[in-house]
C-alpha cells in the first residue's frame, strides 16, 4: 500500500518533470525560430543585394523595363527619398520635440494634454497608409497633383507621433531636482527647458529623432499616392517624385530582369540605411545609460 | 537694463508657451483632420452602400459595383493566422529571455528579436514574395496537396496555383513581422513580476514551467493581452508585405488558404492612384475608414486592458 502511494508520487514528479522539459525545449525552439527568419532575411537580402549592386546604381537614374542588366540605376530615387526624408524630419522633428515639451514640461495631469497624448497613440498606431489617404485628400486633390511635398507631408505625419512619445518620455527621466535648481536661480521657464531639461535628455531625443528616420526611410505605403513615382533625375519637390520604396515595389513587381535586379540592390540599400540607423540609435541610448 | 531683460524673459516665455501649445493643438487636429477627410472622401460610398458594404461580395469598377467583404476578409483572415503563430512563438520566447537564457545572451538576443521589427515591411514583402513564397509552394503546398488533396474539407483548404501566393503566406510573413512587438512586450512584463511571488512558487517546488504558466502569466495577463492587441493592431495595418504577396485578386470565391485574396491595405495599395475620382475612389476610403475604426478599437482595448493593469500594480505594492 504504502509502495503503492510512493511510486504514485514519483511517476507523478518525473511526469511533471518530464512536462516541465518539453516546454522548456518549445520556449528554445520558439527562440530559434524567431533567429532563423531574421538570419535568414539578413542572409537573402544581403547576399542577393551585394552581388547586384554596381556603381552605376548610385550614378545613373532608373532605366527602361527590359535593358541589358547592369545600365541604368538608382540615383533619381535615392535623391528623391532623400529629400522627402530631410524635409519630413526637419519639419516634423521640431513639432514633436515641442509637443513633448508641452506634455513633460505644463501641465503633465491636466485633462488637454491626457486627450493629446491619448490621440498620439492613436496616431502612432494608425497605419500609415491611412496616412496617406488623408495627404492625397489634404494635399493631392487640392493641387491637382502628386507631389514630392506631399510625400514629405505624410512621411513627417509619421515622424510627428514617434518625436513626441520619445521626447516626452526622455524629459519625464529628468530628476525634478534639475528643473528646481534652475528656477531657484531665477531662470524663465523658456530657459530652464531649453538650457536644462532638454540639454539633459539630449541623448534621448535625438535617439527618437533618429528611430523616426529609420522607420520612415522604409516607409513605402504613404508615398504611393502622395510622391508617386518618377523614372526621371529631378531635385525639386514639386511634381511626382521618384522615391527608393516605390521604385522597388514597382520593380519587383514587374517581369523585367533588369528591373527586379534593381529592386534587391534597393532593397540592400535600405536595410543597410535603416539597420544603421537603429545600431546609431543604440549606440547613443547605451552611451546616455552610462 | 535689468527690467528690460526681465521683460523680453517674460516675453520669451509666453512666446514659447504659445509655441509649445500650438504644436500641441496641432496634434489634435491633424486626428480630427483625418478622420474628417476619410468620412468626407468615403461619403458617395457610404451614401450609396451603407452598412450594407461591409457585407457585399463584389468589386467591379467597370459597373461601379463595390462591396468590401473580400478585402474585410482578407484583412481579418490574414491577421488572424499571424496571431495564430505569433502568440505562442512570442510567448516562448520571451519565457527563454525572462527564465532560461544566460545573462550574457540576454541583450543580445534580445536586440535581435528587437532587429525583426526594425526591417523594412517592403524588405518582409519582397523576400516573402521572391524566396518564402516558392519555397513554400515546393515543400509545403505540393506535397501537402498531394497527401491531402482528397480529403473533403482540408483539400479545399490547400487547393490553388502552386505559387505560394495567398492568404497562407501573408498570414505567415505577418507573424514574423509582429512577432518582436509581442515577444517584447511580453518580456516586458513578465520582467516585472516580483522576484518573491516567483521565488516563492520555486521555493514550494515547482518547475520553470509551472511557475511561468501559474505565476508570472495570471500575475501579468493584462499586459500580455495588451501586447497582443498591439500586435494585432501591426497586423491589420501592416501595408507593403502583404502587397506582395497575398495575390490582390478580388475574389471570394474558396475558403483556399493558397489562393490568391486581397486585404483592405493591399487594396488600397493596387488600386488607388489609379482609381477613378467617384464611386470607386471612395469606395476604396470607405475601405481605409473601416480599417482605421478597427484599428482604433483594437488600440482603444489594448489600452484600457493596460490601465487595469497598472491600477492593479498600484493595489498590490
Amino acid at each position: 500500500m504504502r509502495m503503492n502511494h510512493e511510486t504514485a508520487r514519483t511517476t507523478r514528479f518525473a511526469r511533471r518533470k518530464q512536462f516541465n522539459r518539453l516546454a522548456i525545449a518549445l520556449s528554445v525552439c520558439a527562440m530559434l525560430f524567431g533567429m532563423f527568419w531574421l538570419a535568414w532575411i539578413l542572409w537573402e537580402t544581403f547576399s542577393i543585394g551585394v552581388s547586384s549592386l554596381s556603381m552605376a546604381m548610385l550614378t545613373q537614374s532608373t532605366p527602361p523595363p527590359n535593358e541589358a542588366i547592369g545600365t541604368g540605376g538608382l540615383a533619381n530615387a535615392i535623391m528623391g527619398s532623400l529629400l522627402m526624408v530631410a524635409l519630413a524630419t526637419f519639419v516634423g522633428a521640431p513639432i514633436g520635440i515641442l509637443t513633448g515639451v508641452y506634455l513633460a514640461e505644463y501641465d503633465p495631469r491636466g485633462k488637454f494634454p491626457g486627450t493629446v497624448r491619448f490621440i498620439n497613440d492613436l496616431l502612432l498606431s494608425a497605419p500609415s497608409i491611412i496616412v496617406g489617404l488623408f495627404v492625397y485628400a489634404a494635399i493631392v486633390v487640392r493641387f491637382r497633383e502628386f507631389s514630392g511635398w506631399a510625400g514629405a507631408a505624410a512621411l513627417a505625419l509619421i515622424v510627428i507621433p514617434i518625436v513626441i512619445r520619445t521626447t516626452e518620455n526622455m524629459l519625464m527621466l529628468v530628476p525634478a531636482g534639475l528643473r528646481e535648481a534652475a528656477y531657484a536661480l531665477g531662470a524663465p521657464k523658456w530657459k530652464v527647458i531649453t538650457r536644462i531639461t532638454l540639454a539633459s535628455a539630449r541623448a534621448g531625443v535625438l535617439t527618437g529623432i533618429l528611430l523616426a528616420v529609420a522607420r520612415i526611410s522604409g516607409e513605402t505605403a504613404p508615398l504611393l499616392f502622395t510622391a508617386l513615382n518618377n523614372q526621371f533625375w529631378k531635385a525639386s519637390l514639386s511634381g511626382p517624385l521618384a522615391n527608393l520604396p516605390v521604385t522597388i515595389l514597382q520593380f519587383a513587381m514587374s517581369p523585367y530582369e533588369n528591373w527586379q535586379q534593381l529592386a534587391w540592390g534597393g532593397v540592400f540599400l535600405i536595410t543597410l540605411a535603416v539597420l544603421g540607423l537603429n545600431a546609431l540609435a543604440r549606440m547613443l541610448s547605451r552611451e546616455k545609460l552610462k | 537694463m535689468r527690467l528690460s531683460l526681465n521683460l523680453s524673459n517674460a516675453f520669451a516665455d509666453r512666446l514659447f508657451g504659445f509655441a509649445v501649445r500650438g504644436a500641441a493643438l496641432l496634434t489634435l487636429a491633424l486626428l480630427s483632420g483625418i478622420i474628417a477627410s476619410l468620412v468626407m472622401g468615403a461619403w458617395p460610398a457610404i451614401r450609396e452602400y451603407g452598412v450594407g458594404f461591409l457585407t457585399h461580395n463584389a468589386w467591379d469598377p467597370v459597373r461601379e459595383d463595390f462591396g468590401g467583404l473580400v478585402m474585410i476578409y482578407g484583412t481579418l483572415a490574414t491577421s488572424s493566422i499571424a496571431l495564430l503563430i505569433a502568440v505562442p512563438v512570442s510567448f516562448g520566447i520571451a519565457l527563454f529571455l525572462t527564465e532560461l537564457s544566460p545573462t550574457w545572451l540576454k541583450r543580445p538576443l534580445g536586440t535581435a528579436i528587437e532587429l525583426l521589427a526594425a526591417v523594412p515591411s517592403i524588405v518582409y514583402g519582397m523576400w516573402g514574395l521572391m524566396v518564402f513564397g516558392p519555397v513554400l509552394a515546393r515543400y509545403v503546398q505540393q506535397p501537402a496537396q498531394s497527401l491531402l488533396g482528397d480529403v473533403p474539407f482540408l483539400g479545399a483548404l490547400l487547393s490553388g496555383p502552386p505559387v505560394g501566393i495567398g492568404i497562407l503566406s501573408a498570414g505567415i510573413i505577418l507573424s514574423i513581422m509582429v512577432i518582436p512587438f509581442i515577444a517584447s512586450v511580453m518580456r516586458d512584463v513578465f520582467e516585472v513580476t516580483p522576484p518573491l511571488l516567483k521565488e516563492s512558487a520555486y521555493g514550494l517546488g515547482a518547475t520553470t514551467w509551472e511557475v511561468v504558466w501559474h505565476v508570472v502569466l495570471p500575475y501579468t495577463k493584462t499586459g500580455v493581452l495588451g501586447g497582443i492587441m498591439l500586435g494585432l493592431g501591426r497586423a491589420l495595418g501592416e501595408t507593403m508585405a502583404v502587397t506582395f504577396v497575398v495575390g490582390n485578386m478580388n475574389q471570394l470565391g474558396s475558403v483556399s488558404l493558397f489562393e490568391p485574396a486581397n486585404t483592405i491595405t493591399s487594396a488600397l495599395a493596387n488600386e488607388f492612384a489609379e482609381a477613378a475620382p467617384g464611386l470607386h475612389q471612395a469606395s476604396l476610403i470607405y475601405l481605409g475608414l473601416v480599417l482605421f475604426l478597427i484599428t482604433f478599437t483594437v488600440l482603444i482595448c489594448s489600452r484600457l486592458l493596460l490601465m487595469r493593469l497598472k491600477r492593479n500594480e498600484g493595489k498590490r505594492v
